[in-house]
């Protein structure tokens, strides 16, 4: 993947299983973001293809992949400044239920659209705010918010960018344990994160790509990429794993 | 109790007995006043809850009033509902392409592009004088409402009488079916395109859709109210079409507030009024109108509306 002549991805290949937990760590620069975003179709990729229940999906565009069940989160949050909590969410199960050309039907005597939203605001903790406009939610919930609005899509697959950047590690382990249990109850089988936080994740992960310069530097379980020294070392740090760190 | 519905009802008393009770002159002041209402309502589908300002509705205007003023002139055909058919038809007929292309652009661009075609359609008036009568325009023959003729009543009567409450109906219908269409789910994404498009996309909401649909229905509801705008007049020439009346109708939605679905409506209505008084008293209601522009701007970005809200602090302005 190249951006002009500076390339982003080089030679980045790698099958992701259904009901894998994927964590892709590296450090800044590293091609994390661009590597979400070739994968959701956000980005064309310069060689190579991108396939998605055995279509290939390379730069289809956001819309149409979120009909094929596949959803994604903003590294840098997203959300509608002047909706509320619960208008981002309905307009999520509109979409969903494919609702979003009914010019005339009322969307507030639409039960389902409206129980799917309430359910989801429940599920991610943000139902007491469910009237706040979203631009007076604090960072966090904003954060939060366009994670559930990602959610409740009901997607098979979702990929999140940084979930809980900007947020303490105790509110981080809040947050995964949300997405965790979310993630079960609405029936998404593979979830994919973008982590810096090392507690995270070897706490949550299946497997662990790290990325460095744009190369696959390891691929693997968490245990594997514990036993890789030259990894722990460039991206996951001594530190990371000393008494108390680690999985 | 809420002002809204109070203020609303209010309303409503003040003009269906307006007829009754107000000098005739005021009354006809009411007529462009409705249309323009019509044109607003439809115009802030775009502008307040789609995020696209168009500066090329008098194109759709235009398509509205010539499409009274050729039917009743050269094809003989009289019937109002009839003629505001036959311009919503044409209204999204002309918008549909139209709008394809523009809804691809945003911000300036978009309104460029809509400021083109406008340009092009006031051209066309100008220069197709057989079919237009140039610059002269096109006379508008009394139409026959609901099947009545009237062709005998005075026409003071007509404009003060008949057509007054017939324009009040259309604006009631129109305000009914826009407040359906911004309260659906369609109206709702309308609103995530307006404020965040990329993650509007990644909910799997079509933007350019979306947009498309605001456009073509919001060139109908310009070009039904275009259509009412013809018969006080009695006559359509190239200046409905003109870019300046592009700009009229985006300064009214400034002026009462782009931020509320009645907002537009009062500032149809503070400006018909207003200028009509300004014009009274100097002759340059042009100066007076960009003074209130640039002070609406800078100070009250919300327009009337907003200045009335202003004082409900913690509610949502956005109707
Ligand atoms: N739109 C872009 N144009 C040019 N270079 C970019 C663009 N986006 C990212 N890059 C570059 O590509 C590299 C990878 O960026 P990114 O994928 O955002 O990294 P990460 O998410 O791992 O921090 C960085 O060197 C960044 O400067
Ligand atoms: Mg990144």
């Amino acid at each position: 993947m190249f951006y002009g002549d500076f390339c982003a991805l080089d030679g980045v290949s790698l099958a992701i299983n259904v009901g894998e937990f994927v964590s892709i760590i590296g450090p800044n620069g590293a091609g994390k973001s661009t590597l979400i975003n070739v994968l959701t179709g956000a980005l064309r990729p310069s060689a190579g293809t991108v396939l998605f229940k055995e279509r290939d999906i390379s730069g289809i565009g956001p819309v149409r992949l979120a009909r094929l069940g596949m959803a994604r989160s903003f590294q840098l949050v997203q959300i509608f400044p002047d909706l509320t909590v619960l208008e981002t969410l309905q307009a999520a199960v509109v979409s969903r239920l494919n609702r979003g050309s009914r010019l005339f039907g009322s969307l507030s005597r639409d039960r389902e659209v409206q129980e799917g939203a309430l359910a989801i605001a429940d599920l991610f903790g943000l139902a007491e705010k469910a009237h706040t406009p979203s631009k007076h939610l604090p960072q966090g919930d904003k954060k939060l918010l366009d994670v559930a609005s990602a959610f409740a899509l009901y997607p098979e697959i979702i990929l999140l960018d940084e979930p809980t950047s900007g947020v303490s590690t105790r509110d981080k382990h809040a947050i995964m344990e949300i997405l965790v249990s979310a993630s079960r109850q609405l029936g998404i089988k593979s979830i994919i994160q973008v982590e810096h936080d090392m507690d995270i994740v070897f706490g949550y992960s299946d497997r662990i790509i790290a990325l460095h310069q744009g190369k696959v530097l390891a691929d693997g379980t968490p245990d594997e990429i514990m036993a890789d020294e030259g990894v722990v070392d460039t991206v996951v740090g001594r530190k990371a794993l000393a008494p108390g760190g680690g999985a | 109790m809420r002002r809204g519905p109070v203020a609303l009802g209010l309303a409503a008393v003040t003009i269906l007995a307006l007829p009754l009770v107000a000098p005739v002159y005021h009354v006809l002041l009411m007529l462009p006043f409705m249309a323009y209402a019509v044109i607003l309502l439809g115009l802030n589908l775009l502008f307040g809850y789609t995020g696209l300002v168009s500066f090329g509705h008098a194109l759709f205007m235009g398509i509205g009033a010539y499409t009274g003023a050729v039917l009743t002139t050269h094809l003989g055909v009289r019937s109002l509902e009839l003629i505001l058919l036959a311009s919503a038809v044409l209204g999204a007929l002309v918008a549909a392409p139209v709008g394809a292309l523009c809804v691809r652009y945003v911000k300036i661009y978009f309104g460029m592009l809509t400021l083109a075609f406008g340009m092009l359609f006031y051209t066309f008036l100008l220069k197709f004088y057989r079919l237009t009568g140039g610059d002269e325009g096109i006379r508008v023959l009394r139409p026959s409402l609901l099947g009545f003729d009237l062709a005998a009543v005075s026409k003071t009567d007509y404009l003060a009488g008949a057509y007054y409450y017939y324009s009040v109906a259309v604006l009631v219908l129109a305000a009914l079916l826009m407040w359906r269409i911004v309260h659906s789910p369609f109206g709702l994404c309308l609103r995530t395109v307006r404020d965040n498009p990329a993650k509007a996309e990644a909910l799997g909401i079509s933007i350019v859709r979306s947009r498309w649909y605001a456009f073509v229905i919001s060139a109908v509801y310009a070009a039904v109210g275009g259509a009412l705008l013809g018969p006080p007049i009695g006559n359509v020439d190239p200046t409905l079409a003109y870019w300046t009346h592009s700009g009229n109708i985006v300064f009214m939605t400034l002026l009462g507030g782009f931020a509320s679905f009645f907002g537009p409506v009062l500032g149809a209505f503070v400006f018909i009024f207003l200028q009509d008084t300004v014009m009274s008293v100097v002759p340059y209601w042009r100066l007076i109108f960009g003074a209130i522009l640039a002070f609406l701007v800078i100070f009250a970005p919300g327009g009337l509306m907003g200045l009335f809200a202003g004082r409900r602090p913690g509610e949502v302005s956005r109707a």
